[in-house]
């Protein structure tokens, strides 16, 4: 167990600190978000997930698209702007996707993807499993092709896979925010809302912007039980996320975490950014000495852990030489998927 | 499904006399809604009230009965959520239709249109689609006033990524919202409250009307005109008018307002020389405006075109009955308005008011 999460959370560092490295080059343009210091949410919640639960996140999405199986040599070709990316280079960072691997999207509006995962969470309980999760081989029924009625009306059997929906402390502040807990508690939909509360929307504290800090209190208030897991703990995160996954399964409705975490590097860019004053380096250094990916580290076997440390190292080395070599887009891409054409007639 | 191929007859050719099934508006969204919930069971149906005693004018009626609480169902009023469900849902596979009773409360939903349903197939490389239908009413008359009166369909012909239809008979009100639920891609269906009084042919049984093709309504030399949603109401009364002076008028009714079906409109042009498009919206960079420009820059080389916009008077709607008249065009005033384009001048005319072409009005209490 503490090699799988050890082998995530130092994948996730080592390819930030790659992007952090090599975006002065300026061949990654596209603005980057990172993640490093927070990478315990996603890996503490996608390691009990499922290869068929499905999430979505923020433009901060590095992480969670790598923690839930996105592929690494696709995110590394999209942040160049090549046609391998996984976007097709035409999203860029902050708009990573990978239907295979369950991660359905993250957006740079913030708050945007929260009602998005309620409708996915929706399908998943009233709709059936569907379309995009077929094509990993999991308990998809795949959906119907053509327009004949061969469905019939009732549809096919609901899904036990749930969605996680990732998202900020900023984001809370948005409307959409509460009508989407209002609708997953209306239809005690399986997800699970995980706010990853680092207590900066850009330069600004979140005591600033909200007049009540009980981030969790306003999730109950909407009928979403709630509970708050401090000190950016993982192995807490994990342990509490496969026996809250296991009641959202059981039908037992959606749950909601408040995850305290801390972003090491500015809001967006590779550097650091103390010398703005906003935030001072004592506030972050009981977070840099409780940093999660030190503390798995001790916990995995010292021969093991070169072994992992070692295969990263490849592994990260060739996704960004893939990425380097990858073609960028034909001209005529620029006029592709803006529409999905037609397969058959209708 | 040869049917469904064929192309799009001329409306009154198309209008089935054999059959002679008469249907209203309201009933043609129902059966459409009906068969395309029966056809394929990843529709599913919400909005606010959809599921209440009016179920939306009579649109939504038995659906929840026939197809259950988990694909027809009324919602909590929050647009943009709702939104955002129905593209998450989209993303999913499930193929949704979500209902607004006014076109006006789509602004608490444009992030999710704009920003994620239209962006989502581009922004991804091509890897996810958001098959969405957006049914949304525009109202008039009988004092629906600043905030349910608005014609906001162009914001969204704005969009790449998004597709715009507003039917305006049973016909095609059935024939574009079936092809509406059956693509890939968001849809914004505009219908109109004063449309769905209205009745006409609607055969029985599936078929679409498909996205991009105009229809010609009435034959004409002198002027085309051009009228959207239940603009094409009132240009069809205007024909007349204007027939009694002896100016024949073509109308055309777009359907589809994105993609537009500009060969059939600068095609009339190119005869016509002249060029009316009568909005259900404002001027100002309205749908109207689009037309012209394009038949402007189709035709420049090819002949000399005399080009006029109407809508709404670039003001508030307001309630009171005379000045909310004054607000839209009407079909003399749009007959006025073609008749002064075939001249070359300002007549000063205005047909005399017949009672048998007046349009419908509303009563409330909405
Ligand atoms: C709707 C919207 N408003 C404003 C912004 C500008 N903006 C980008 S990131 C951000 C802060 C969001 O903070 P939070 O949700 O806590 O996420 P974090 O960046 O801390 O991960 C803001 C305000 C935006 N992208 N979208
Ligand atoms: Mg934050």
């Amino acid at each position: 167990m503490y090699e799988r999460l050890y082998r995530s959370l130092y994948r996730i560092r080592r390819v930030e600190e790659e992007i952090a490295r090599a975006y002065p080059g300026d061949q990654i343009k596209s603005p980057v978000h990172l993640s490093i210091g927070q990478e315990a949410v996603s890996v503490g919640v996608c390691e009990a997930l499922r290869p068929d639960d499905v999430v979505f996140g923020s433009y901060r999405g590095h992480a969670l698209y790598l923690a839930k199986g996105g592929s690494l040599n696709e995110m590394t070709a999209e942040l160049y702007g090549k046609a391998g990316g996984c976007s097709r280079g035409k999203g860029g960072s902050m708009h990573l996707i990978d239907p295979e691997a369950g991660v359905m999207g993250t957006s740079a509006v913030v708050g945007t993807t929260i009602p998005n995962a309620v409708g996915y969470a929706y399908a998943f309980r009233y709709g059936g499993p569907l379309a995009p999760r077929a094509a990993n081989g999991s308990t998809a029924v795949p959906r119907e092709e053509g327009s004949k009625a061969t469905r019939g009306a009732s549809g096919p059997p609901s899904s036990t896979a749930v969605v996680a929906s990732f998202f900020g402390d900023g984001a809370t502040e948005e409307g959409v925010f509460a009508e989407s807990l209002n609708f997953a508690a209306l239809k005690q939909l399986p997800i699970l809302f995980v706010c990853e509360n680092n207590q900066y929307a850009i330069h600004t504290h979140q005591s600033r912007r909200q007049g009540s800090l009980a981030i969790c209190e306003r999730a109950r208030a909407h009928g979403v039980p709630a509970e708050r897991i401090e000190d950016n703990d993982v192995l807490r995160l994990f342990e509490r996320t496969q026996d809250v996954v296991a009641q959202i399964r059981d039908g037992q409705g959606p749950y909601f975490f408040e995850v305290m975490t801390y972003r090491w590097q500015e809001h967006v860019g590779p550097g650091q950014d103390y010398r703005l004053g906003y935030r001072t380096e004592e506030e972050a250094r009981p977070w840099m000495e409780n940093d999660q990916v030190s503390r798995l580290a001790a916990l995995v076997e010292p021969g093991c852990r070169a072994q992992i440390e070692a295969e990263i190292e490849e592994e990260v080395a060739a996704a960004f030489a893939h990425a380097k070599a990858c073609p960028f887009p034909d001209a005529q891409e620029l006029y592709t998927d803006v529409f999905k054409e037609a397969q058959h007639a209708h | 499904m040869p049917t469904n191929l064929k192309p799009v007859p001329v409306r009154r050719a198309a209008l089935p006399a054999a059959s002679g099934r008469t249907l209203s508006y309201v009933e043609a969204v129902r059966e459409a809604a009906d068969l395309e919930m029966a056809r394929d069971a990843a529709v599913v149906l919400f909005g606010l009230d959809v599921d209440d005693p009016k179920a939306i004018q009579g649109t939504t009626r038995g659906l929840l009965e026939k197809y259950g609480p988990d694909r027809v169902f009324g919602t909590p009023l929050s647009e943009d959520a709702m939104a955002g469900v129905a593209v998450g849902m989209a993303l999913a596979g499930l193929r949704p239709i979500h209902v607004h009773i006014r076109m006006d409360f789509l602004m608490l939903a444009m992030n999710q249109l704009v920003n994620v349903a239209a962006k989502c197939r581009y922004m991804y490389g091509g890897r996810v689609s958001v098959p969405l239908v957006v049914r949304a009413m525009i109202g008039k008359s009988w004092g629906q006033g600043a905030q349910h009166s608005q014609g906001l369909y162009s914001f969204f012909m704005h969009v790449p990524g998004l597709k715009v239809v507003a039917p305006s008979t049973p016909y095609d009100a059935k024939g574009c919202l079936a092809a509406a639920v059956r693509d890939d891609n968001p849809v914004l269906y505009v219908e109109h409250r004063l449309l769905h009084f209205q009745s006409g042919p609607v055969p029985e049984g599936e078929y679409t009307v498909l996205p991009g093709r105009a229809r010609v309504t009435a034959v004409g030399e002198d002027v085309t005109i051009v009228g959207i949603s239940q603009m094409q109401m009132e240009c069809l009364a205007a024909h007349r008018y204007l027939e009694v002076i002896g100016v024949r008028a073509e109308v055309i009714d777009p359907i589809w307002l994105s993609p537009l079906d500009m060969d059939s409109i600068a095609a009339s042009v190119e005869k016509t020389g002249r060029l009316l498009v009568v909005d259900n919206g404002w001027v100002t960079c309205g749908a109207g405006a689009e037309i012209v420009a394009q038949v402007a820059e189709r035709l420049m080389a090819v002949r000399d075109v005399r080009v006029r916009r109407m809508g709404f008077a670039p003001v508030t709607c307001p309630t009171t009955p005379g000045l909310e008249a004054l607000y839209y065009p009407n079909a003399r005033t749009i007959a006025a308005a073609a008749r002064d384009l075939v001249e070359g001048r300002e007549t000063g005319w205005l047909p005399e008011e017949k009672p048998d072409l007046q349009c419908v009005e509303f009563k409330g209490p909405f």
